[in-house]
């Protein structure tokens, strides 16, 4: 029984004395913390003429360390002037956290709020209409028609374009392949501009296309992409998120050349990545904030293609032979010029075939 | 005395102490990574404290709580019968889905006929994953932690599968299934929201959870169901000679357990998300509820408030960004907490080690003596 009583009380002392050194902190800090987040832009206020502008960013499940579309936005945003910008970000780890995190950002008095891809269309649209003075922007979906949202989309089917007359020039089986993470209107973009271009290039090649159904599936892209090799495909394009990362690497293993998407992906495999498409995120993330900043926030959709620097190739292009890169500038130069356009529906590409 | 006694014994028996001291020492270290990367500790766990203990902030940490209850309740009757019930996760996902395609198909049936159909159905499919590894089990031998996990990834893959038919995928551009119907909808009215100063995804799902919790705690002290489940978790082989079907036993235990995720799912669904998107990797609630379960001793109470604090960390600790201190940080906590559990259960068996060996050589002496004389 003594025992027992002083085992408690020693415990009980040893609590006393974490939750002095812990919980003490929080408790006072309850209340600091707010004052103390307050100061910290108030301090800063002095130095700038006016408030800071604060930019919310809520990612998709992905996660801000995706290597691709949450990533690139983020470090645009963190590119962004300290003195006039204060950035955030929130991760969601499911679609339920959505909702949430934008709500913790209207809660929060953000001024603009980034939502990171189409799968946040939804929830944008449902606390953009319960949040009318608030701003939001919503990259890479257009389906949002409200006098508060910003729609931040990118012509991937040019990108597409460009690499895939790359991949046709380059090519020597005559064969090519195509891995997509899902099949959408949005998502089947890719593939028509790819197809396009690589038959444009290569009017006799054959194009593997596989459906992975997934941005996650790491083993997956790298088993349909390893199919795609032994069939004879010397290049393969993703358009899968996660699952290209497997592609990737299966390219590298084999020694065929890759092609990356969305962002620069030559360093996943810098001997192996002969270009990628790229959508300067970014750049797109950076505009809207600049433009919140400077009070001419403008809604609706905003269109990113090759005519505003918004889709290119990725600056790696070592592996390009010099001929190619001027068939590709030529054909920017075109379609800049309207003397070109690359389709958008899958009529216009019978050759795709993910979407029957 | 007597009742003096009888408290202590309760608090030694439920390890309360253990479970304080471990989450405490989560914190410890937790703050001890926060000042090895530079951060504020105040400003990170005072934001942390901040956003959970606000009226608004702790209607979202309910609601993120419910269904790491559900499944924390899951895992901990399965472990009650000695079973590692790692497939939570599946079942959660086919109660949710299944929930999803009865809230979607039928739209038109009153809240009072369509919740409690949503609610049967997903205990259904719950319960079916979990008996067909029971199954698996009883008839072939198949280590159930093993087919378990294999369970969860074709409860994935049939949920995007389901998630993608036409009659259940959204009309518009998302890549998630339609919403389900208002009538299925566990949210409170608007108007009592805003009055209270709720979240907007306050649901009465808690009180399902609470209930669950109870008859949980019902049938496995006070029901000879609940004694024959545990003697076969205590030693299977004793509790066939003394005339339990073991086999029979593993197979109820799976399917309660698999029912309660299945809920868990659904209450998950119809509370908070209204639509089950297409996965690209698992949410993992099922893994949440193993620690829910691991921190609230397997006891039904104990996981109830294990799943608040799971939810507390999960809904606090997302916010951590805005302070600057990276969201991980609740993993590290976390993964602290379930260490030292995982210790103290270690330091247990220690002690009961050292008793064992005490009266031996006593006992050595003894004859010793004996043979002396």
């Amino acid at each position: 029984m003594k025992k027992i009583l002083a085992l408690v009380m020693a415990l009980c002392m040893v609590f006393a004395l974490c939750a002095c050194g812990q919980t003490a902190a929080p408790a006072e800090s309850a209340a600091p913390a707010e004052e103390s987040a307050a100061p910290a832009e108030e301090s800063a206020a002095p130095a700038a003429p006016a408030e800071k502008v604060k930019i919310g960013m809520v990612t998709d499940v992905g996660g801000v360390n995706d290597k691709s579309f949450n990533q690139t936005s983020w470090e645009g945003l963190q590119a962004l002037d300290p003195e006039v910008f204060e950035v955030n970000y929130l991760e969601s780890k499911t679609d339920a956290d959505y909702q949430t995190n934008i709500n913790t950002f209207v809660d929060e008095g953000y001024d603009l709020i980034i939502c990171v891809g189409f799968m946040l269309a939804d929830a944008t649209r449902e606390a953009a209409e319960a949040n009318p003075d608030q701003l939001f922007a919503i990259i890479d979906d257009a389906t949002i028609d409200l006098p508060n949202v910003a729609c931040l989309m990118f012509a991937q089917e040019q990108a597409s374009y460009l690499v895939g007359l790359v991949a046709g020039s380059v090519t020597e089986s005559k064969t090519v392949g195509y891995v997509q993470g899902m099949v959408s209107d949005s998502m089947n973009l890719f593939g028509i501009g790819y197809i396009t271009g690589v038959l444009e290039t290569c009017p006799d090649a054959t194009v593997l296309q596989y459906n992975a159904n997934a941005f996650g599936d790491i083993a997956g892209g790298s088993t349909a992409a390893k199919d795609m090799i032994t069939k004879g495909a010397d290049v393969i394009y993703h358009a899968a998120g996660g699952t290209g990362i497997g592609v990737i690497s299966a390219c590298d293993e084999e020694g065929i050349w890759a092609i990356g998407v969305d962002t620069d992906q030559a360093p996943l495999a810098p001997d192996h990545v002969l270009t990628s498409a790229m959508k300067r995120v970014d750049v797109a993330a950076q505009d809207i904030s600049k433009a919140v900043a400077e009070g001419n926030f403008t809604a609706g959709i905003h269109m990113y293609d090759l005519s505003n620097g918004g889709v290119d190739l990725a600056p790696t292009r070592d592996h390009i032979p010099a001929e190619v890169i001027e068939v590709v500038e030529a054909a920017k130069t075109a379609i800049i010029n309207g003397e070109k356009s690359v389709p958008t529906s899958v009529g216009d590409c019978p050759e795709f075939t993910l979407d029957d | 005395m007597d009742k003096k006694k009888s408290i202590w014994t309760i608090i030694s028996e439920t390890r309360i102490i253990h479970i304080l001291l471990s989450i405490l020492l989560g914190f410890v270290v937790g703050a001890f990574f926060l000042v090895v990367m530079g951060l504020d500790v105040g400003a990170a766990y005072g934001r942390l404290i901040s956003s959970v203990t606000s009226v608004k902030g702790f209607s979202y940490v309910v609601v993120y709580g419910i269904p790491y209850i559900m499944t924390g309740l899951s895992v901990a009757f399965s472990f009650r019968t000695g079973i590692f019930n790692i497939g939570a996760e599946g079942q959660f996902v086919v109660g949710a889905m299944a929930a999803a395609c009865i809230g979607i198909l039928l739209p038109n049936l009153p809240p009072v006929v369509l919740i409690p159909l949503c609610f049967i159905g997903s205990m259904l499919a719950g319960a079916i994953w979990g008996i067909v590894v029971g199954f698996l089990k009883n008839k072939w031998g198949i280590n159930e932690v093993l087919s378990m996990i294999m369970f969860n990834w074709i409860a994935f893959y049939l949920s995007n599968f389901i998630a993608g038919i036409p009659a259940i995928h959204s009309d518009g551009t998302a890549e998630a299934t339609k919403n389900i119907s208002a009538n299925a909808s566990t949210l409170l009215s608007k108007d009592l929201i805003s009055q209270l100063g709720l979240c907007p995804t306050a649901n009465w799902g808690i009180f399902v959870a609470l209930v669950m919790t109870v008859i949980v705690w019902l049938v496995i002290e006070k029901t000879t169901l609940g004694y024959r489940l545990k003697a076969v978790g205590a030693n299977k082989f004793a509790a066939e000679y003394g005339g339990i079907n073991v086999n029979r036993s593993i197979l109820t235990a799976l399917a309660i357990s698999g029912a309660l995720a299945g809920l868990g799912g659904a209450l998950h669904l119809m509370g908070m998300g209204g639509r089950i998107s297409i996965f690209s990797s698992q949410e993992g609630f099922g893994f949440a509820g193993i620690v829910a379960a691991l921190i609230g001793c397997s006891h039904p109470f104990g996981v109830f408030f294990a799943g608040l604090f799971y939810g507390a960390l999960t809904y606090g600790g997302s916010k951590l960004n805005l302070v600057g201190a990276p969201t991980q940080l609740i993993n590290v906590i976390v993964g602290t907490v379930v260490l030292f559990i995982a210790i103290s259960v270690v330091f247990e068996r220690l002690k009961y080690v050292q008793f064992k060996k005490k009266p031996k050589p006593a006992a050595a002496q003894n004859v010793k003596e004996g043979t002396d004389k």
